[in-house]
């Protein structure tokens, strides 16, 4: 036992000895510690650097509400930023630094903006980056240039740059009641819900069930309350139908009574549990909610109050009663309220001289007094403290009269030498979630504080939540919040008996302690170094509303979201304006109650678990060494390189290939729906923008689909398998949409069509053999069907067999090649590949990639997702031809509207490189390059390729005008990549206009 | 949020993808009336308080679903099969499949 630690009391193992780090310095603590109980036990008084004005600051609080003890937590090369040293729970071996310090935190070359400090006041960066209207330095690049300074000088924990390796989970539940909070009201209520035989759910942030029981120093039910919390939280653990998870907050409440909390499973573990994650993000579901979230302290404001040393009163009986430390040998409380004397009776109790109780109020309750004389010192009423001194921690505190009127602080200075002073300026319920989930809070004057709003979902509160103000309160309401939850009424059954002080519960309406000369900062968000003045000039400037006042200071905006300075601030801003901290108004809590890990949010959903679609032939690809690329969940083959080959060298012999002999390409991900019903040719001709009805069955034919809007939604063949039975392909990636717009139309719309959809495109596999020996190829493998042109022409259907397996053929060409796309059932698919590729064989058949595929499309000058961008026409895509004249189709209404029919607008031509050089994705095309940029786009570049047919780089294009441009000469400007040059406009038709190819 | 969809039962939102205003008329396929066009396209009221709307359960059933639901506190009112003259309390009355007893 070395320093502050106590002998006999907390909750802590004495037993067992852990060792950390903190900056670089070896400490050692107990298992039940947090990384700030055990500093604070061997004296460490300084924790970390403020905000902005680098002002030395030591722990505040003993929860998840600390503003001021921020630290990041290193694990090999990831750095775990901002985590409050009051929730860290220390281990074997724990690295932690403190933050905003350089070149440490005992000597802080920042600090020197203390005495600057009315240049860094509220608005700061409105009022400095707007940079100086005349001179030299007019403009803002200068300021830019001084901002990357000063945002390095102001500033938390520093990110790092490594990928995430910790694993999280995301977990689903529902239960009958959520508890949230497990002190004696928490407890009390799951267990009379539990009893009931409800399933219930408890959570805890700290890593101990019990609340303020554990601190407390009560009786309940003839036991230490923080034995009865124990033996409590065990007996639920017990239970079958209660789960209880600690180390969890819960920070999000959401419709339909959903709430979000996150576990940390393995932030308090050396190394991490085999198989269990590193957190996990619960998603809730209950049918009630018990809030039973308590209560916390505030500060009061005056200046120094953000010394180390200085802490609340509830975090200095924390630290003894829980974790067996004094945070000073020699302690003053300063206080609006009772509370504070049950502090100072623990804190002299565990060995502490408190040196003297200074209270606000001229009269206190007979129970304060008693525990006053228990605690020993001076009773100094009326009085305030109006300064600290001591440097980087605390020597000593002013006292002086106060002005029970002004509330401001005069007369005689009396010194009191101390090394901790314990505040309390009366406790604010912590209503977060219940803002969340509901209306704007409601003030109550005798508590000084917010109390929940009415519940707009079905939650119940009970204990200091819900503004009771003693444990028996609490057990009681706690109960009956069960009781009435689990669909049981409120009893009037005794609950367990409470021996507690009484003390008079409600606080003196004192935030701000003002002194004569004005000297000091007293700080009111200590995490941002908002003071008191910086909420009073926001007044003076005009920043009356809550929500400009936090918005203008930054007042509550840091990681701790402002819990212990809230209503300071609110109450300083409504004494500035001469009215009430109600009329004030507060803003609404959101999302989340206290940091979330992004990874956690994202948990499974990342990275290498996202789900895959591989088509049947899929490992076929791998083994034939095809290099895969995404297309959305799917992956497809982009090149079969050969060993040494460049992408452009493999996709140029692949396209060169087909052109001259026979290639195939998988295209089993295309979109397939399958059409059907009595009124499915009807039902295509509305949504086409050609006719279907008049198509033969046995026979496909390519058609085009608008939006509602009149711009083009996707294109794709569709099959007539039979009078009633059609399948319509997809481009692969609109798949998804194209059938949600043919759903919404059918169940809204036309309800009345009788037609049946339903996805196929998992059930077949597909392949398109292309190439002036494709037939050939077909011929010796396919059985039960002729090829030739007569029984298959161009866009024929015939049905046939390969080895055994049934199979579909039709005669499309995307390539512009003699071409046929042969489907069959997903489990052949293989099967039908592999003889395809032996049938081949002979003409030196080649498997192709997207790379080749997207080559000969833009030797044709078809068009696919890169072009139809959803901004498109048909007129600019040059596809008038394909809207009929003759019937109404889905966006014909709306697609010859004035702008849609701009001959000038951006339309589908080709390019050639002249330069010999290759084109760009997303590249701009401009008239005239002489000028410097920025230049008028007149277009962009869609797709490009280097063409074996044309031996030219080669792009299709949008560009203003078009076809009037076939011709032209043009320059591509892309900065990103810097590539510039002379480019041709022409017909995107670069090879074989006529289709002689593939008709013949 | 949850919506009972009449086939499957209550459902978490995340099933569900949102279609759009369902109290917007598509005008006669032949017409060419270019207000009236303008009208279902775009016009939208955006009301604060109860709305109709279109949602499809697009990872159950698929089925497109008419929502009425207060896009203030997102309570929703009742729920029926879109394109369906279905009153939408017996809809939203169909015993959802015995949840409870399946949890455990």
């Amino acid at each position: 036992m070395s320093g502050r630690r106590i002998a006999d009391r907390g909750r802590i193992d004495r037993n067992r000895t852990i060792s950390f780090s903190f900056d670089g310095k070896r400490y050692s603590g107990h298992p039940g510690d947090t990384l700030a109980s055990a500093l604070l036990a061997q004296g460490v008084t300084l924790f970390g650097r403020s905000f902005k004005y680098h002002r030395p600051r030591g722990v505040l609080t003993a929860g998840i509400d600390e503003p001021n003890a921020l630290v990041t937590v290193l694990r090999g090369k990831k750095r775990d930023a901002n985590i409050p040293a009051t929730q860290l729970e220390i281990y074997d071996g724990l690295v932690a630094e403190s933050q905003n310090r350089f070149p440490s935190l005992a000597f802080d070359v920042g600090a020197a903006n203390q005495p600057a400090g009315k240049v860094f006041s509220a608005g700061f960066y409105y009022k400095t980056f707007m940079g100086p209207v005349v001179g030299p330095l007019r403009g803002t690049r200068f300021w830019m240039f001084c901002e990357w300074f000063i945002r390095r000088a102001a500033g938390l924990g520093r990110a790092d740059h490594e990928p995430e390796t910790a694993r999280y989970q995301r977990m689903n539940a529902y239960c009958d009641m959520l508890v949230v909070g497990s002190g004696p009201a928490g407890l009390a209520a799951a267990r009379a819900a539990a009893e009931q035989g409800k399933r219930v759910i408890v959570t805890e942030l700290d890593p101990v069930a019990g609340g303020s029981a554990k601190w407390s120093g009560e009786t309940i039910a003839g036991k230490p309350a923080a034995e009865w919390a124990a033996g409590e939280a065990e007996a639920l653990a017990d239970m079958d139908n209660v789960r209880l998870l600690t180390r969890t907050h819960v920070w999000g409440y959401y419709d339909g009574n959903t709430l979000a909390a996150l576990e940390r499973v393995g932030d308090h573990q050396p190394v991490a549990t085999p198989g269990a994650p590193h957190q996990r993000h619960w998603v809730i579901r209950a049918d009630t909610v018990v809030l039973a979230t308590g209560a916390f302290e505030r500060p009061i404001v005056f200046p120094g109050n953000d010394r180390p040393g200085v802490m609340l009163a509830g975090a200095a009986q924390r630290y003894a009663a829980e974790f067996g430390v004094l945070p000073g040998k020699r302690i003053a409380i300063f206080t609006n309220n009772d509370t504070a004397y049950a502090a100072a009776a623990e804190l002299a109790s565990a060995g502490a001289t408190i040196a003297a109780i200074v209270d606000t109020r001229q009269v206190i309750s007979a129970g304060a007094r008693e525990l006053a004389e228990r605690a020993g010192g001076e009773l100094l009423l009326g009085q305030a403290v109006s300064a600290t001194s001591g440097g980087k921690e605390l020597s000593g505190i002013t006292v002086q009269q106060l002005d029970p009127v002004t509330g401001s602080a005069s007369g005689a200075k009396r010194s009191i030498s101390v090394d901790c002073l314990a505040m309390s300026g009366g406790w604010s319920p912590a209503i977060h979630l219940a803002s969340q989930a509901g209306a704007a809070p409601k003030w109550n004057d005798d508590l000084q504080a917010f109390l929940p709003p009415d519940p707009a979902q079905p939650w119940l509160g009970a204990g200091a939540f819900s503004g009771d103000t003693n444990t028996a309160d609490a057990l009681r309401n706690g109960r009956n919040a069960g009781l009435k939850a689990a669909g049981g009424r409120a009893s009037r059954a005794q609950v367990a008996k409470v021996e507690a002080p009484t003390l008079d519960p409600f606080p003196a309406p004192v935030f701000e302690i003002r002194t004569a000369d004005g000297k000091g900062k007293a700080l009111v968000d200590h995490q941002l170094d908002v003071t008191a003045e910086d909420v009073r000039l926001a007044h003076r400037e005009g920043f009356l509303s809550v929500e400009h006042l936090k918005r203008y200071t930054t007042l509550g905006m840091a990681t701790d979201q402002g819990k212990t300075s809230n209503v300071p601030g609110l109450a300083i801003m409504a004494e500035a304006r001469g009215i009430s901290i109600p009329e004030t108004g507060t803003t609404r809590f959101r999302p989340p109650f206290a940091p979330v890990a992004l990874g956690a949010l994202a948990a499974e959903r990342t990275g290498d678990v996202s789900p895959d679609r591989l088509t049947p032939m899929h490992d076929w690809h791998i083994e034939r060494g095809a290099e895969m690329m995404p297309a959305g969940l799917w992956h497809r083959p982009r090149i079969y390189a050969l060993p040494g080959e460049t992408l452009e060298q493999a996709y140029v012999r692949e396209a060169k290939t087909v052109r001259a002999g026979v290639g195939m390409v998988d295209v089993s991900t295309l979109g397939k729906i399958a059409v059907q019903g009595p009124d499915a040719a009807e039902f295509l001709d509305r949504v086409y923008t050609n006719k279907f009805s008049t198509l033969p069955v046995g026979k496909a034919r390519y058609g085009l689909m608008l939006r509602e809007d009149g711009l083009v939604l996707d294109d794709g063949t569709t099959w007539r398998l039979g009078e009633t039975d059609f399948l319509m392909t997809t481009t692969t990636a609109a798949a998804g949409k194209v059938m949600q717009h043919l759903e919404c139309l059918l169940d809204v719309h036309w309800p009345g069509l009788k037609v049946a959809l339903t996805s196929v495109s998992d059930q077949w596999a597909g392949a398109a053999i292309s190439g002036p020996d494709s037939r050939r190829v077909l011929e010796r493998v396919v059985k039960g069907t002729k090829v030739d042109n007569e029984t298959l022409p161009f866009m024929g259907i015939v049905y046939g067999e390969f080895d055994g397996a049934p199979v579909m053929i039709c005669r499309l060409s995307f390539s512009g090649e003699l071409a046929y796309e042969v489907y069959c059932g997903a489990g052949h698919g293989t099967h039908v590949w592999e003889a395809l590729m032996a049938a081949g064989e002979p003409f030196g058949i080649l498997p192709y990639g997207m790379e080749a595929l997207g080559t000969l499309r833009i030797e044709k000058g078809h068009v696919t997702g890169a072009e139809i961008d959803g901004r498109v026409t048909a007129r600019d895509l040059y596809l008038d031809w394909m809207l009929s004249k003759k019937k109404p189709f889905v966006g014909s209404a709306m697609m010859d509207r004035e702008g849609l029919a701009d001959e000038e607008r951006i339309r589908l031509v080709g390019l050639i490189a002249l330069d010999g050089q290759p084109l760009g994705g997303g590249a701009h095309i401009v008239e005239d390059n002489s000028r410097a940029e920025p230049n008028e786009s007149i277009g962009h570049v869609t797709a490009f390729c280097y063409s074996p047919v044309l031996a030219k780089y080669i792009a299709l294009a949008l560009v203003r005008g078009g076809k009037a441009r076939h011709g032209q000469r043009a320059f591509v400007a892309d900065p990103l990549r810097n590539r510039y040059g002379p480019v041709e406009i022409v017909s995107h038709h670069f090879f074989d206009p006529e289709g002689s190819r593939m008709h013949g | 949020m949850r919506i009972s969809c009449p086939y499957c039962g209550q459902r978490d939102v995340v099933e569900f993808t949102y279609q759009g205003d369902a109290t917007v008329e598509r005008p006669d396929p032949a017409s060419i009336d270019q207000n009236a066009w303008n009208a279902f396209v775009y016009d939208r009221a955006n009301p604060a308080g109860r709305h109709r709307e279109l949602w499809q359960h697009s990872g159950g059933c698929r089925a497109h679903l008419v929502v009425e639901r207060d896009t203030v506190n997102h309570v929703i009112h009742s729920v029926a099969f879109a394109g369906e003259k279905q009153s939408p309390k017996t809809a939203s009355k169909r015993k959802s499949p015995s949840r409870r007893k399946a949890a455990s």
